[in-house]
């Protein structure tokens, strides 16, 4: 795994900007959770790593090295690999798991896979996931949502990523199903030393993971520590804001003092 | 752009013929001077680029040339026919609609959410055959019947009002059966849409929930596709004026392809294209007065 | 796959389609070897004749037997026609391909050069290819191939577009799967069915349009012959002969519906299956599930705004009816705020539209009563009237996307007003002025400029205010609100639901809040309904959510949920196992395979909604029993 910088990337969409000069470091072996609101720009800060969006200024270094030849990532092993927020969407309805995590997967040039140590390394991915191995042979439309997120992540890393963006890969899913995918990226995090861009909208889930937060207002970073101090003591008004507003939290006991 | 293509289409048209135009409009056996005389004539010695800016500025002065057979200018011909072939057109486009939107509303009204299955079948059949009856069929069917059997209407030409209603039906039933499914699919989407059910919520007279908050925004997604069906059935006039031999560009250009009296061939592409632009042109219009999201509907 | 397609001859269209199409190929392999001789043989004493024992349906101009015309001519029209659709669909594909194959600027200029020519019709350019290609069955066949090319590239372009847009590819394609590889692996075979329907379609209009150019003698030339080149012979003697011209033009017809009905065929299967594969409703239980039938104690009847009992609310399922909603009672009271949690499937918002009267057909909502503001809302009303007034005036319901709930070629205005002049008898005038004035009243800023606007130019939030304002423009009792915040930022959620609260008490409304998110019911209401599996398990107050509920499963809900209090340095409690499937639900409680306290009886038996000491009410047997260890680790189900 390995450090992950955006050094002043800005993305524009005809006349809007939409990221304008962020700036951030995903540590090596560390959860960086990005968190704003719709039309902040988190989305395209993900797209823009794997080249998705275009970048029109700036740079996306992976330890040190510019990720994206020509606004595309090249060669055969990807450097960084990404799960998406609708686990319905996420996967070929046609391919069944074995096969969409089978593309996935590490293929240096000098040894090739034999059908074998592939369906083994299928396998070892899925209970990685804590799924059965017997469930490469399933279509996705047979899984549940939660499972189908848990074979994203599968597919995720059979690329042997040095780095992964995680784009709101719990807000389409059910609570039950939420805490044991979050659970999992934090195991994923401290056995496998995974580094990992988590974006979501939701501060107690990225409280959760991550060790750092930044936070995204228009385009910009207008915060960015240690999720203890900017979730703890927010420096930023906008910051203050998006606490203020969590529902059930200890910041609503204001607000209901000053509704009395 | 697309003017631009249609216009370089109809001029290159002659050019792309394999051998030799003067010579195949002619005949084998016309003498080498009338046609060498022809070609010079017709200006198809000069270069490509030559021919074609002549071209260009010829069109500019309403200028298509003149026909090979009959000597006449094209533009002539094209003025005395075009009426006859624009009113056929236009009444079958109103009769589609006037037919298909009422009808598609009505059935997908009856028809929602599974209810009245045999309705729904007997309208589906039925649309569906109409709408694979070719209209040319339609028309020897209609003059199978009402004109020889019934000896209700003329069999064929264009005089007076009586002689419009078979060729007018030929060309106006097959896409009033499409629309009309056309209209009632979009209309079931829309019967669906939250903003219905917003509007049941408010407990709305059936009647206003269909027509005004269904109907306006089933008609916009039908529109394009009646665009479309409009400018074939400007085409289908083609076929339609040979059944019925009335007197109109469809039967001009059939009888110049065959005769190989390519200017006119030319001038009446041009002209079937210009129409056909001209729709395209009127439903984007349409769409943007009728969706508020663009400028031009706050006008 | 195979089943599926077996599937289409299982339907009306499709046995009609398919039964056509394989008698039309039979006719087009069999017939010229069977009859060619007597469709080419001269009988000079029969010209021009009428249909007759001899000549079924007549003779032309030579004395040929039509009958035998007609049938051997469906090789040559079938030959035509699919040499034509090969052609067109080969360009259509790798024109329509392109642009994602390609990209940048070449792919953009093929969509360019395509839609240029899908603007004019068919027949148009049939018409000019006809012209360069010449006269002939071969002028016609390229004609026509390519005239069709541009419709299909563009119906290509629009799928592959579709899919190419979905999180799979994206995702292929960050896995580093090149892009002819994602084509064939993961586009094409997703637009495949799509794509047959609309071939098999073009194939009909092609088989016309080689009719249309034969009869308008631009397509076959004698000596051969197909339906269209038949027409025209046929046209010139209608008078004396009208069969002549009908019957070939009736073989056109068949040949075409065979294609059409075909390809309607394999579209409704597909069609169908989308929709189906969520109700894969195998066995209901249909057995009667006990009743909560327990007085509420906490309120008395004279002040409850509404007052459910056993409400349930059923569809049509494959195999017997499917019931989302079983047995549900609760009441209301005057200005009181309850909110009703649970995760999907579990039928909170059925629950919120069988109330508001919205369930339509075939769904059904059956209730012991449904009092609304003391009038059964089940029962026909006295007097002939509807409960439309009383529903339209007094019930307020906001939904949860903004975005969608509003019509979008109404202005905001006049949909509010709507309210006023049909309920309220007020004219045109005032009602849109009562309009102005409730969207002030839910703040939002410049009302009258507001009030002429489209919904397109109002953000998500203020949508949801001008959905509240819709609902004050009577004098709600009650708001239901279903996932109002659902789909809104954290931000603009507080300010909505605190618009939600100052209205309630302004108007002294209550409330029926919806919510997945406990948090958000927990800061907005009195009480909480817990649903699991179309029942309500728990009903408790939410000062007792967090800490004194008694079902397990209210407990774990609370406890799965992140908040910014939970202990980071702990697993997030986990609830294993699926939610129930309405039509599957299982015998006992149907929170049992779930729930770390199960035993033998609640497998067997379904626990019924009981009153506690404290006002609540909880369903079920182990309520209150300590959960020792919780499972944390989800199984491997």
């Amino acid at each position: 795994m390995s450090e992950l910088t955006f050094d002043h990337v800005t993305v524009r969409y005809g006349a809007s900007t939409v990221l304008d000069e962020v700036s951030l470091t995903v540590p090596d072996g560390e959860i960086v959770g990005l968190v704003g609101e719709s039309g902040s720009g988190k989305s395209t800060l993900a797209k823009a790593v794997v080249g998705l969006a275009p970048v029109h200024g700036g740079q996306i270094l992976l330890d040190g090295a510019p990720i994206l030849q020509r606004g595309r990532m090249r060669g055969r092993h990807r450097p960084v690999s990404m799960v998406f927020q609708d686990p319905f969407s996420s996967l070929d309805p046609r391919m069944t798991v074995g096969e969409s995590i089978a593309e996935a997967l590490y293929r240096p040039r000098t040894e090739r896979l034999s059908r074998a140590g592939r369906r083994a390394e299928i396998t070892r991915l899925l209970e990685l996931v804590h799924l059965d191995g017997g469930r490469a042979a399933q279509l996705p439309g047979q899984l549940s949502g939660g499972q189908r997120q848990r074979v994203a992540l599968a597919r995720a890393l059979a690329g042997r990523p040095r780095l992964v963006i995680a784009d709101e890969i719990t807000s389409a899913l059910d609570v039950s199903v939420q805490g044991a995918v979050l659970n999992l990226v934090r195991e994923m995090q401290r056995e496998l030393g995974l580094s990992m861009l988590f974006i979501s909208h939701n501060l107690a889930v990225v409280r959760y993971v991550a060790s750092q937060v930044a936070v995204l207002e228009g385009g910009r970073i207008v915060e960015h520590g240690p999720t203890v101090d900017v979730l703890g003591r927010p420096q930023h008004d906008y910051t203050r804001q998006l606490l203020a507003a969590i529902p059930g939290g200890r910041p609503t006991q204001t607000t209901k003092e000053t509704r009395a | 752009m697309s003017l631009w293509v249609l216009v370089t289409a109809s001029f290159l048209m002659i050019h792309l013929v394999p051998g030799d135009p003067v010579r195949a409009a002619l005949g084998m056996t016309a003498p080498t001077d009338l046609v060498e005389a022809k070609r010079h004539a017709l200006g198809l010695d000069d270069p490509l680029l030559t021919q074609y800016v002549h071209y260009l500025g010829n069109l500019l002065h309403g200028d298509l040339g003149e026909s090979i057979v009959s000597q006449l200018p094209v533009t002539e011909t094209i003025s005395q026919r075009l009426p006859a072939t624009a009113s056929l057109a236009f009444l079958a486009f109103l009769v589609a609609i006037a037919v298909a939107i009422p009808l598609g509303v009505a059935v997908a009204v009856a028809t929602r959410r599974g209810r009245r299955r045999r309705t729904e079948l007997a309208f589906a059949s039925t649309s569906v055959v109409l709408g694979s009856i070719p209209d040319f069929l339609v028309g020897v069917a209609l003059v199978c019947v009402f004109a020889v059997n019934l000896g209700w209407f003329p069999v064929a030409g264009r005089d007076g009002a009586s002689s419009y209603v078979l060729p007018v039906l030929a060309l106006a039933i097959g896409p009033a059966a499409v629309l009309a499914r056309i209209v009632r699919v979009e209309m079931l989407s829309v019967l669906e849409a939250d903003y219905i059910r917003t509007a049941r919520a408010k407990r709305l007279p059936a009647l206003r929930i269909n027509l005004r908050h269904a109907l306006p925004n089933a008609v916009t997604a039908t529109l394009t596709i009646g665009g479309m069906l409009l400018a074939s059935m400007v085409a289908g006039t083609v076929l339609v004026e040979n059944v019925f031999a009335w007197p109109g560009l469809g039967s001009t250009i059939v009888q110049s392809i065959v005769t190989k009296d390519y200017p006119v061939v030319q001038g009446t592409v041009l002209v079937y294209g210009l129409g056909v632009l001209l729709i395209n042109t009127l439903v984007d219009v349409a769409l943007a007065v009728l969706d508020p999201r663009s400028t031009i509907g706050d006008l | 796959m195979t089943n599926r397609w077996s599937r289409i001859l299982r339907t009306p269209v499709g046995i009609v389609g398919v039964g056509l199409l394989t008698l039309v190929v039979l006719l087009a392999i069999f017939a010229p070897m069977l009859w060619g001789d007597k469709a080419g043989a001269v009988d000079t004493e029969n010209l021009l004749a009428g249909p007759s024992a001899k000549h079924w349906f007549g003779t032309d101009n030579l004395g040929r037997d039509l009958f035998f015309r007609v049938l051997v001519a469906t090789r040559l029209s079938l030959t035509l026609t699919l040499v034509a659709t090969v052609l067109g669909t080969l360009i259509g594909l790798v024109l329509g391909t392109a642009p994602l194959l390609l990209g940048g600027r070449l792919g953009r200029l093929v969509t360019a050069f395509v839609n240029v020519f899908v603007a004019f019709p068919g027949l148009l350019l049939v018409l000019v290819f006809a012209v360069i290609f010449g006269v002939g069955a071969r002028g016609a066949v390229l004609a026509i191939g390519l005239a069709v090319a541009p419709g299909l590239a563009r119906l290509c372009q629009t799928l592959v577009a579709g899919v190419a847009g979905l999180e799979y590819v994206a995702a292929a394609r960050v896995a580093g799967v090149n892009r002819f590889r994602v084509m064939a692996r993961h586009v094409l075979p997703n637009v495949a069915e799509p794509l047959v329907v609309n071939v098999t379609i073009t194939a009909g209009a092609i088989l016309l349009s080689f009719a249309g150019l034969s009869f308008l003698g631009l397509g076959v030339q004698a000596p051969d012959y197909d339906w269209g080149r038949l027409m025209q012979d046929g046209l010139s003697g209608i008078y004396v002969h009208p069969l002549a011209a009908l019957a070939p033009g009736i073989m056109v017809v068949i040949a075409g519906l065979a294609f059409n009905l075909t390809g309607e065929a394999i579209a409704g299967v597909f069609g169908i299956s989308a929709t189906t594969g969520l109700g894969k409703a195998l066995h209901v239980p249909t057995g009667e599930t006990p009743a909560a039938d327990l007085p509420h104690d906490h309120a008395v009847e004279g002040d409850l705004v509404l007052d459910v009992r056993d409400l349930s609310v059923s569809f049509p399922g494959v195999h017997g009816p499917v019931r989302p909603v079983r047995g549900v009672s609760f009441g209301v009271g005057v200005g009181e705020a309850v909110g009703v949690v649970g995760e999907s499937g579990s039928g909170k918002s059925l629950t919120a539209l069988s109330i508001a009267q919205l369930v339509e057909e075939p769904g059904r909502v059956d209730a012991r009563h449904l009092r609304f503001c003391g009038t059964d809302l089940l029962e026909a009303p006295t007097g002939g009237q509807s409960h439309d007034k009383l529903l339209g005036t007094s019930l307020a319901v906001v939904f949860q996307d903004p975005m969608t709930s509003f019509n979008p070629t109404m202005r905001i205005g006049t949909q509010l007003a709507e309210v006023g002049r049909h309920h309220q008898g007020l004219d045109r005038r005032s009602a849109f002025a009562r309009a102005v004035d409730r969207l002030r009243a839910v703040r939002v800023r410049d009302p009258e400029r507001r009030a002429r606007q489209y919904p397109f130019e109002f953000s998500g939030g203020m949508r949801q205010r001008a959905m509240i304002g819709m609902g004050l423009m009577g004098s709600p009792r009650l708001i239901i609100a279903d996932e109002p915040t659902t789909a809104l930022d954290v931000t603009v959620q507080s300010q909505v639901l605190e618009l939600l609260q100052d209205v309630r008490r302004e108007q002294g409304a209550a409330l029926l809040l919806i919510s997945h998110d406990v948090s958000v019911v927990a800061d907005v209401c009195d009480r909480v309904l817990v649903m699991y599996a179309g029942r309500i398990v728990e009903d408790v107050s939410t000062a007792d959510l967090r800490t004194r509920a008694r079902h397990p499963y209210t407990r774990a809900l609370v406890a799965a949920v992140p908040d910014m209090t939970t202990d980071i340095d702990a697993p997030l409690a986990t609830i294993p196992g699926h939610p129930v499937d309405p039509a599957e639900v299982p015998v006992g409680c149907a929170y049992a395979a779930r729930c770390p306290l199960a035993t033998d009886r609640c497998r067997r038996e379904d626990p019924v909604l009981l009153s506690g000491p404290d006002g609540g009410r909880v369903a079920c047997w182990h309520a209150g029993e300590s959960i020792e260890a919780v499972t944390c680790e989800e199984a491997t189900a």
